[in-house]
């Protein structure tokens, strides 16, 4: 079977990212927002963000067990999204949250861990997107690669800062950790076999 | 009234449907006019919610607050009831299960007058009041809420605690068969809450029976559950079955699951945080922008006095 035109599938890809953003809108509008509106974007924006990197991160073992080198051309924007949500995310907390309390915000991002934790990991994604560009792949050279290994810390990061928030029930965070721990597994499985083997494998990205 | 469903009466005992329907109409309209009275002198008027039976002849208390009220719908669809699983929405989906009558509520221990009581005579019993008060959810949402209930001292005078009874424990019912939350070891189960004796005796503590005119919904702890509104809500434990006056500080579920987090007292304090959060502040249910967490809940006047000498940072 012949994998898909890769261009048609970005147009489907970006389409289908967008519609849980389009989700939070349409439930605004229509009050389905539950009694607690600002914990419900909190977490959905939350819960895409983790989401988003996951697939991203998922695109290389695929690329590795299928053979379809093509899909690589879905990565970049992929993690973008996970960008986008993360940005949500982030900004229902300055604004809807906090409200703008900057002095209440530093204080959280140093005496609550998962704040730290969350925070280290949007950082981590905003030096990603900022560099995601052709031009800075090709200023950066071989720095670009090891810059966004990154992307590991920022899954682990993402789960950490979930499980951390829970009050009893890691079922869902669980999950997750679980999904983030087969995409990096791969990884970790393949770099393990070829330096046992002696066999160094073209990209390990 | 309180509707009580005890098999093998015999037929000739039942009401008739229409009857019934007409006869309980009559009395949410009895009791809509008479709130709606009430609430014209007042100035407001409050809206019948809900559907479930309409709790007659509640006194009102000066106890209570004038404060806007969160709305039906959102205090009875966003639930925090481990027991009918841990999402909000959940247990106003799962606790269908529950069957919160006919109910049996032991009273026991240290007391000179224990028993074993159908809920519903144990109610009938009381006279109700009508309490309306701020509630805050340590997870720093809070609402505020028009409970009925038996205030909780009246309950204690009648049992007559022993001079062995320092502590009331607050059993909640474990039956997997109706509660599929607790096949999941999330928490210890049963569910377990306490209050120092004189913290009981408290004029704001009350044995909650209903909400917003009518009887308890089962996701917020039908038939019967405890309200300590300067306490963070989960020191109110839902679907009692037992009360046992005992001479040990209980073990509360939350201290158990957690106890760096979650202490024995857990009085609602802006200047004690969570370890993993602020509680400076709060957010409304059906409110945008947060508002400022009061000490005791607002309830200082009344409660600041049972805690003199104690340090409520280790005290948490």
């Amino acid at each position: 079977m012949k994998p898909p035109p890769i261009v048609p599938l970005k147009r489907v890809i970006f389409a289908a990212a967008l519609i849980p953003a389009a989700a939070l809108v349409y439930d605004a509008f229509t009050g389905n927002l539950t009694a607690n509106p600002v914990d419900y974007i909190t977490d959905e924006t939350g819960t895409w963000a983790l989401a988003m990197l996951t697939i991203s991160l998922s695109v290389t073992p695929v690329r590795r067990i299928t053979g379809w080198n093509e899909i690589i051309k879905v990565r970049r924007m992929l993690g973008l999204f996970a960008f986008f949500y993360a940005v949500l995310h982030m900004l229902t907390w300055v604004v809807l949250v906090s409200f703008f309390d900057v002095p209440t915000m530093l204080d959280d991002i140093v005496e609550r861990p998962f704040i730290t934790v969350g925070m280290g990991t949007f950082l981590i994604l905003l030096a990603l997107a900022c560099t995601s560009t052709k031009a800075s792949i090709r200023r950066l050279g071989r720095k670009w690669q090891q810059l966004h290994r990154l992307v590991y810390v920022a899954g682990v990061g993402a789960v950490v800062h979930f499980w951390w928030l829970v009050k009893a029930d890691v079922t869902v965070p669980l999950r997750w950790a679980t999904a983030i721990g087969v995409v990096l597994g791969f990884r970790i499985w393949w770099t393990l076999r070829s330096r046992t083997s002696g066999v160094r494998t073209l990209s390990r990205s | 009234m309180l509707i009580k469903k005890t098999p093998g009466i015999p037929y000739s005992e039942i009401t008739p449907e229409p009857l019934y329907r007409d006869r309980r109409e009559f009395i949410r309209l009895a009791a809509a006019a008479a709130v709606g009275t009430a609430a014209a002198i007042r100035g407001e008027t409050i809206e019948a919610q809900g559907s479930l039976p309409v709790i007659p002849n509640v006194r009102k208390s000066p106890l209570s607050t004038t404060e806007p009220q969160s709305t039906y719908k959102d205090f009875t669809t966003y639930n925090n009831y481990y027991e009918f699983g841990t999402g909000k929405d959940e247990p106003a989906v799962q606790a269908k299960s529950l069957k919160p009558r006919p109910w049996k509520l032991t009273i026991e221990g240290h007391v000179a007058k224990p028993g074993t009581f159908d809920v519903d005579e144990f109610i009938k019993s009381y006279t109700l009041e009508e309490r309306i008060y701020r509630h805050r959810c340590v997870e720093t949402w809070s609402a505020v809420v028009p409970w009925i209930g038996i205030p909780l001292a009246d309950v204690i005078k009648r049992v007559e605690p022993t001079s062995m009874a320092k502590f009331v424990e607050f059993v909640t019912l474990y039956d997997p068969k109706q509660m599929p939350g607790v096949r999941s070891p999330i928490l210890e189960w049963p569910y377990i809450e306490g209050l120092r004796l004189d913290e009981a005796k408290n004029p704001l503590a009350i044995l909650a029976v209903g909400l917003y005119g009518q009887i308890l919904p089962n996701q917020n702890g039908a038939p019967i559950r405890l309200v300590a509104p300067w306490k963070y809500g989960f020191k109110g434990g839902k679907s009692l079955v037992k009360i046992r006056f005992v001479d040990a500080q209980p073990r509360n579920t939350w201290q158990i699951q957690a106890p760096r987090e979650y202490g024995f007292y857990a009085n609602v304090n802006p200047t004690v945080d969570h370890p993993r959060w602020s509680q400076a502040r709060e957010r409304r249910l059906g409110e945008f922008l947060p508002r400022k967490t009061l000490m005791f809940n607002g309830y200082t006047d009344q409660v600041a006095s049972l805690y003199t000498g104690l340090d409520l940072r280790k005290n948490f």
